[in-house]
């Protein structure tokens, strides 16, 4: 039976973790590559990886992370943070990452997740959607969720999906950094709109946080960040108590 | 050496980094000689159907790796690796596989989240040397939209759960072939690998 992901999200910038990790057996908390080994060892199901600089030095650093990253860690990793073409796509993906996340992008040429879809397969295309509640909907917003842009998240995410989506990675502006809990009705509404996988994205306190988004929120994964970083919780408890609340996880093996 | 074919499409190096961190001799190549020379053959595989075998066909690798999988030396294909070696695919169109293993692929039915992506089991229905110290449901990491329906029921060796059993990884002879991708499943994933490398001597 296919297990519930558990994926912890590193933001990058200058090729360093930043928002330190806590792992206390890590000599350089702010090696991405040190940090993904040891998520993998610890149960993770996939990385993301955030790049927060958008400079054009950074394309190329990101680039070589992706390949390092590739060398050392065998579970999947997803790369986003500023990929504007498809040859940026093609370099991460060439370097190893199994998947790149693109967003204003998307939203400025949606042709765009058309033509990745065709080049690299739906699998490997992420749409990622910064959502904000308005009214009775929810709005797109880019830049980093500084730019609102009047587009529907429910329409949005029907036609990423259309034009090749294979995922949709889900962030609620609304509850994105204080750990009360990931935005489940909004997580719930996407999943209805489409049939391709979502990952739900901000807001994480606690197990019971995930729990919720994977059952009520109807979500196929749950990405965290300050919960795993600062050492709360580890993955393996996330996953413990979930599995004795009958959700189907991955329990991994020691290696 | 271990060849893996390279037909030029997405992320091939996964394997190549998995096998290197085996510690196993392999390299990444589209050229017909080292292919017939290689103790294994490897044919890895993300994206499309159509266009794979369109890179095939540009890249003169049909006959080479249809003799690759007819010898005697081991070969596995790995997710699309694995379609390819059918005869028909249904992905955007009919498409003519590489027919090493007669069956076709097709999508997975409405109603189900497609792609079937993230961490699933694999249930052993019968002994293949890729299993060996391998538990049986162990999980691996799939992402993938369509699936193979052989015709000879009997190269199923591992069977998934996603709306019914399906065939997630298959044996005739030393052909070998798995739907998930057992260079991104962590721990399990490369005993697997190794366990095909050891049989490349």
């Amino acid at each position: 039976m296919l297990a519930k992901r558990i994926i912890p999200c590193l933001d990058v910038k200058d090729a360093r973790v930043v928002k330190g990790t806590s792992f206390a057996n890590l000599r350089d908390a702010g090696d991405p590559v040190a940090c993904g080994r040891q998520y993998s060892g610890a149960g993770a199901d996939e990385l993301v990886f955030l790049d927060i600089t958008a400079t054009l030095e950074a394309r190329r650093t990101i680039r070589e992370l992706a390949a390092r990253v590739g060398r050392e860690v065998f579970i999947p990793y997803t790369i986003g943070g500023g990929i504007a073409s498809l040859a940026d796509m093609a370099a991460l993906l060439q370097a190893g990452a199994e998947k790149v996340s693109i967003n204003t992008a998307a939203v400025r040429n949606s042709h765009l997740i058309r033509e990745a879809a065709e080049a690299f397969g739906n699998q490997a295309v992420v749409v990622a959607v910064d959502a904000k509640q308005t009214g009775g909907g929810w709005e797109v917003y880019v830049n980093a969720g500084t730019t609102a842009t009047g587009i529907d998240a429910l329409e949005w995410v029907r036609r990423a999906e259309r034009l090749g989506a294979g995922e949709i990675l889900l962030t609620s502006i609304d509850a994105d950094g204080h750990r009360a809990g990931y935005d489940c009705r909004l997580n719930a509404a996407v999943a209805d709109a489409v049939s391709i996988p979502v990952i739900a994205s901000g807001g994480a306190g606690g197990p019971e946080d995930i729990l919720r988004v994977l059952t009520e929120g109807k979500a196929d994964a749950a990405l965290a960040a300050s919960i795993f970083h600062y050492g709360q919780y580890t993955i393996t408890e996330v996953k413990q108590y979930l599995r004795e609340r009958g959700v189907h996880v991955r329990m991994h093996e020691e290696g | 050496m271990i060849a893996i074919i390279d037909y030029r499409l997405g992320n091939l190096w996964s394997v190549k980094y998995a096998l290197d961190r085996l510690g196993v001799d392999s390299g990444l190549t589209s050229d017909p000689a080292r292919i017939a020379a290689a103790d294994g053959v490897i044919l890895p595989g993300v994206g499309a159907f159509g266009r794979a075998m369109e890179m095939f066909r540009r890249l003169d690798l049909i006959g080479p790796t249809r003799e690759a999988a007819l010898s005697t030396r081991p070969f596995m294909g790995i997710c699309l690796g694995l379609q390819l070696l059918f005869s028909e695919s249904q992905e955007h169109g009919r498409h003519d596989g590489l027919d090493i293993l007669p069956g076709r692929v097709v999508r997975f039915g409405a109603g189900l989240t497609v792609p079937h992506m993230g961490w699933n089991q694999v249930r052993q229905q019968g002994p293949s040397p890729l299993f060996e110290g391998i538990q049986d449901e162990s999980f691996f990491y799939f992402a993938h939209s369509y699936y193979v329906q052989p015709a000879d029921r009997e190269v199923v060796i591992g069977t998934t759960e996603y709306g019914g059993q399906y065939a997630s990884l298959v044996q005739k002879g030393r052909v070998f072939a798995v739907q998930f991708h057992p260079e991104k499943s962590g721990p399990t994933g490369l005993k697997m690998l190794a366990n095909f490398c050891k049989l490349c001597v």
